[in-house]
């Protein structure tokens, strides 16, 4: 428990340090075009190629189980749309994402501290942690909602695949079905939650790479208790903003 | 100048350095040496504020380190060079990147500018034509070079240099230890060089420290160094063949008369 607090006070403290005004903004804003190229439009095959399936099998999923005269076809749409844009593109995603990105960043920091590299940057005067790390926060809550929206699209697509290449529905209904009560506050949730995992990946991922001590196992070490804590706080927090606003 | 005054510096229970006193001088080439996990690198990380001491003062040019607040401490920095035992190059960045980096976030120089102070500070060090390279396509020696340029681009007050030597070859060694004097000389720098390299402490030591288990347990110059009576000294220097020779011919030389 001790520890636990320890880490956290470490963390808050490297916080403090990270957010505070660039030194130079012209260096700011081109590390974070750099970091958004990295962290996220690198990222985006990966989403949109996860999307499409998962949207697919979601399609046939749903399809499978809601076989009942009582239930209308369209339905099979609905839940597909809501699923997407409730909990698949911004949790399920930033989970995907937390492996990918906070792994890199993770690693990417560690071997910049056992190398001595951020010792570099401290001796010459800069503020290593705002330096190395604000950009990649900016960058990737900045770039996470276009992730998103292009998750939402692609999922719904991958369903679309499914209505169009079998009969389990058909495309008419699944159109239906898609734009069936949609409410657009849904879209605006997804994208606050999504920016609020994108800075714990990113901040979290940070920290753990940025007290790396030793070599390259504990750069590897780093970088899986990263993911790990990455995902936990994802959870937990999934729950408290969904508390916060949709419960009534 | 660098004047150092009763260091202290623990890790939970271990302590690590004990009440070193020693003062570094402008021009000069000061040598810290001991064997590996004496507290070189403790001692050299407590001086540029890297670690903070438990007890002591470190004065540079009479301002003290240790009671400096952050943004005092980096306005002292930009006066430091320091040269890291790997290199510590930013693998992202190109030879000519790495080099004005400094100038990038301290300077309003323009690129044009950089670039000019850049190619000057790699002729300084004998590297001209590697500057669209990245660290990972250059030679251990080359990285040091790049690294010696870095630390003189901001024309430093204070150069540290953490281990220049090693992973070198014994030549490339000689001609590191050669740049990093002449620089002293040339921009009047105060140069604090850890090392346990004995070739580096006969060219160019001109003020040589000795740490042994955290204590300071000697202080010379290179001609001192080979006839003096510290025992723990001489179990340091004489622990290779090659200087145990020399010292049997020196001592046949006296008797010699």
């Amino acid at each position: 428990m001790i520890e636990a607090l320890r880490k956290f006070g470490r963390y808050i403290i490297l916080m403090l340090r990270t957010l505070t005004v660039p030194e130079r903004w012209s260096v700011f804003f081109r590390q974070t075009l750099t970091e958004i190229y990295k962290l996220g439009v690198d990222s985006l095959w990966i989403v949109i190629f996860i999307s499409v399936f998962i949207g697919a099998v979601l399609t046939i999923q749903v399809s499978l189980n809601i076989q009942s005269p009582m239930i209308p076809s369209f339905t099979v749409g609905y839940i597909t749309r809501e699923t997407i844009l409730l909990e698949f593109s911004s949790t399920i995603m930033s989970l995907i994402l937390a492996g990918k990105v906070g792994s890199n960043i993770a690693s990417e920091l560690g071997t910049m501290r056992v190398t001595e590299q951020i010792d570099a940057l401290e001796i010459m005067g800069v503020n290593s942690a705002n330096y190395l790390i604000l950009p990649k926060i900016a960058a990737f809550v900045v770039f996470i909602p276009v992730l998103v929206i292009f998750s939402m699209f692609f999922g719904v697509c991958g369903g679309y695949l499914i209505a169009f290449a079998t009969d389990m529905i058909t495309v008419a209904k699944y159109e239906y079905g898609i734009q069936y009560w949609f409410q657009p506050y849904y879209i605006g949730y997804s994208i606050v939650k999504s920016m609020s995992f994108a800075f714990i990946i990113a901040s979290v991922s940070s920290f753990y790479g940025y007290y790396v001590k030793g070599g390259a196992l504990q750069v590897g070490k780093a970088s899986t208790d990263s993911v790990v804590m990455c995902s936990v706080l994802i959870l937990v927090f999934d729950l408290v903003i969904t508390h916060l606003m949709l419960a009534k | 100048m660098i004047e150092v005054k009763d260091i202290c510096k623990s890790f939970e229970d271990k302590e690590v350095l004990k009440n070193i006193s020693a003062t570094f001088e402008k021009g000069k080439t000061n040598l810290i040496i001991g064997q590996s996990g004496s507290g070189k690198t403790v001692f050299i990380k407590t001086l540029v504020g890297l670690l903070r001491p438990d007890s002591g003062q470190i004065l540079y040019d009479r301002r003290d380190l240790t009671r400096m607040k952050l943004k005092e401490l980096k306005l002292l920095r930009r006066e430091m060079g320091m040269l890291f035992q790997g290199s510590a190059l930013f693998d992202s960045m190109t030879v000519m990147e790495n080099v004005t980096f400094p100038l990038l976030m301290f300077t309003r120089d323009s690129r044009k500018e950089r670039e000019k102070r850049g190619q000057f500070c790699l002729e300084r060090v004998n590297l001209t034509g590697a500057e669209s390279l990245y660290p990972g396509e250059i030679s251990g020696g080359m990285m040091k070079r790049v690294a010696i340029a870095r630390a003189i681009a901001l024309n430093p007050k204070y150069l540290f240099c953490d281990e220049p030597n090693s992973g070198l070859d014994p030549k490339t060694s000689l001609l590191i230890d050669d740049l990093i004097h002449d620089i002293t000389k040339e921009y009047n720098i105060t140069t604090v060089i850890n090392t346990h390299d004995m070739n580096s402490v006969m060219n160019i030591g001109e003020q040589i420290i000795f740490i042994a288990d955290g204590e300071k347990a000697w202080e010379g110059n290179k001609d001192e160094i080979m006839s003096s009576n510290n025992t723990r000294l001489n179990d340091f220097v004489f622990a290779s063949d090659l200087f145990k020779k020399v010292k049997e011919v020196e001592n046949w030389v006296n008797e010699e008369g």
